[in-house]
């Protein structure tokens, strides 16, 4: 695989009012990666994700195929190739699994290309077709998940931000989602995965960072982690 | 009390009139609410400059001499009033709101009752420097006037009149409202409306600026509820800059009524609260014995407003919880 950075943060804080969220954090994914960021509730997972996509203010570079998109409103960002399933996978609950799917595909511009995205989607989640029609928010959380990462691959993005897909769900579930993120890479997609649950993302990312606090601790290839003593006895006890 | 029954053809005709009135600015209320939880006070405002801007256009169209036939006239003077309006709303929530966004509820209430004042006197001082009163009365588009028989249907209806203007107001309110619900319901942007009245976050997500599609609310709802000032300057004859008050707060009611945040509410809650403003007010002095006259009405109409609000607080067609996550 080439090694060519799509994603680079480097020296990236953030602050919520007063209290620092993030505090210089440096990560790069490449092309074809799945890269997980783990660490426990509160270290600041979200918080890059949110920093990717312009949510909250940053200080520092975030660059995004050689542009540099640090300043830009997540409505900019998503139009360059950055699709984000947010926490809690916030689905338009009123709207139809349909028109949350064309949300989704709010950027692209013909008929055929929307279609050719759903038609994508329908093979990865053959349940969100079956729902079309249905309320999202009626929609049980496994699938609701999955529709939110339907919804994101709708955009024709050139990389995903998964943002807890194991949040909530039964294991079975879980273990399907992850299946699929898998596929998903093996495909071509580049994954920044961030998760609580270590193990899981770990055994299925190539390489991954360990957030506390805010700061980076830790990088190394996701083999190398999950061996890690200081890894598994802080997340995988 | 047979008169109420007799009378009905009439009042059902002049309350509908009324409340297709109430339906459209209802609109703009609800849908403002629905993607700010913002209350729009200025809107009846709106809704009362659209009022002299056409019938501005219209008493321009005559000095210049310039003929047209009527049906074009008002075609063009709705559309030049809806794109001014539907400008004027922008800007009111550029100026007014969108600096206090992340401010308490309770602020952009005040800066709308504050642009609410604003329209009035702008609105007063022009007409008065052009026409030296601030009460105006325009001419009218279309004259005629028809008699609905329905004495034929039931014997002892009586007749009902329905003068021109007010099947042109009853039919374009009515298109109006038919496009904004295909809009909402059917179309991209419409769609983008209402993923960002239920989350703005994720919409932003999704590369929906969310910022052009509060504009693009407020253009709406200013463009429709400022056509809607025009025909009712034409169907009332004459107008005054505040007649946006009361109207808006009616039309806030009926939105109320029908859930705010719900289109079809809204427009359900204008028609109901049009056909119960004018029975009360052909009615009560016969139904409470002359004890209350028909000055009463809109007594009648917010003691209708207390009564939902008190057993049915979200409204007629509203949800009882947010589903907001």
């Amino acid at each position: 695989m080439t090694k060519r950075a799509l994603l680079e943060m480097s020296q990236v804080s953030a602050y919520y009012d007063q209290i620092q969220a993030l505090q210089d954090i440096s990560l790069e994914v490449n092309m074809g990666e799945i890269v997980t960021l783990v660490g426990s509730n509160g270290a600041g997972k979200s918080s890059t994700l949110k920093a990717i996509c312009g949510q909250i203010k940053t200080s520092g570079t975030i660059s995004f195929l050689g542009n540099d998109i640090s300043k830009l409103p997540p409505h900019q960002t998503a139009k360059l190739g950055v699709a984000h399933v947010p926490e809690g996978r916030r689905i338009f609950p009123k709207l139809t699994v349909k028109e949350n799917l064309e949300m989704g595909a709010f950027q692209l511009k013909s008929k055929k290309d929307i279609e050719q995205q759903m038609e994508l989607v329908y093979q990865y989640f053959p349940r969100v077709k079956e729902r079309l029609h249905q309320k999202g928010g009626t929609m049980s959380g496994g699938e609701q998940q999955m529709l939110a990462i339907g919804r994101a691959l709708m955009s024709k993005p050139s990389i995903l931000l998964l943002d807890e897909p194991s949040m909530g769900l039964a294991p079975i579930i879980v273990e399907q989602i992850f299946e699929i993120i898998q596929e998903l890479n093996q495909t071509g997609m580049t994954i920044l995965l961030v998760e609580q649950n270590a193990y899981q993302a770990l055994s299925i990312a190539h390489r991954g960072y360990v957030i506390q606090t805010g700061k980076i601790i830790l990088t190394d290839s996701a083999q190398n982690l999950l061996e890690n003593k200081q890894v598994t006895e802080a997340y995988l006890a | 009390m047979s008169h109420i029954f007799t009378a009905l053809p009439q009042v059902l005709v002049d309350g509908l009139t009324l409340g297709a009135i109430y339906a459209v600015v209802a609109l703009g209320y609800t849908m403002v609410y629905g993607i700010l939880e913002l209350i729009n006070f200025a809107h009846g405002e709106v809704f009362m400059t659209g009022a002299f801007i056409g019938t501005g256009l219209l008493l321009s169209l005559g000095m210049f001499g310039i003929d047209m036939p009527a049906w074009i006239t008002l075609i063009l003077i709705l559309i030049m009033t809806a794109l001014l309006t539907g400008l004027l709303g922008i800007g009111i929530e550029r100026l007014a709101y969108r600096p206090l966004r992340k401010a308490p509820k309770l602020i952009p209430l005040i800066s709308a009752i504050g642009i609410s004042f604003i329209l009035q006197d702008l609105v007063r001082f022009v007409a008065e420097m052009k026409t030296g009163n601030y009460i105006v009365t325009g001419t009218t588009l279309f004259e005629g006037k028809f008699t609905i028989p329905f004495s034929s249907i039931i014997g002892s209806f009586q007749n009902a009149t329905i003068k021109t203007n007010t099947i042109i107001l009853i039919g374009i309110t009515i298109v109006i409202m038919i496009l904004l619900d295909i809009f909402v319901n059917r179309t991209k942007w419409g769609t983008a409306m209402r993923a960002v009245a239920q989350d703005q976050e994720t919409a932003s997500l999704m590369s929906i600026n969310v910022n052009k599609v509060i504009s693009l609310t407020f253009f709406i709802g200013s463009a429709i509820g400022g056509a809607t000032g025009f025909l009712f300057a034409q169907q009332y004859a004459t107008i005054d800059p505040y007649i946006g008050f009361i109207l808006g707060l009616k039309a806030f009611t009926a939105a109320v009524l029908g859930g705010i945040g719900n289109i079809r509410g809204a427009m359900f809650g204008g028609l109901m609260l049009g056909v119960l403003e004018v029975f009360a007010a052909a009615n009560l002095s016969t139904l409470t014995g002359g004890v209350l006259g028909s000055e009463y009405k809109d007594v009648f109409a917010f003691a209708i407003l207390i009564l939902v609000l008190i057993f049915k607080p979200e409204g007629l067609f509203g949800k009882s919880v947010k589903e907001k996550v």
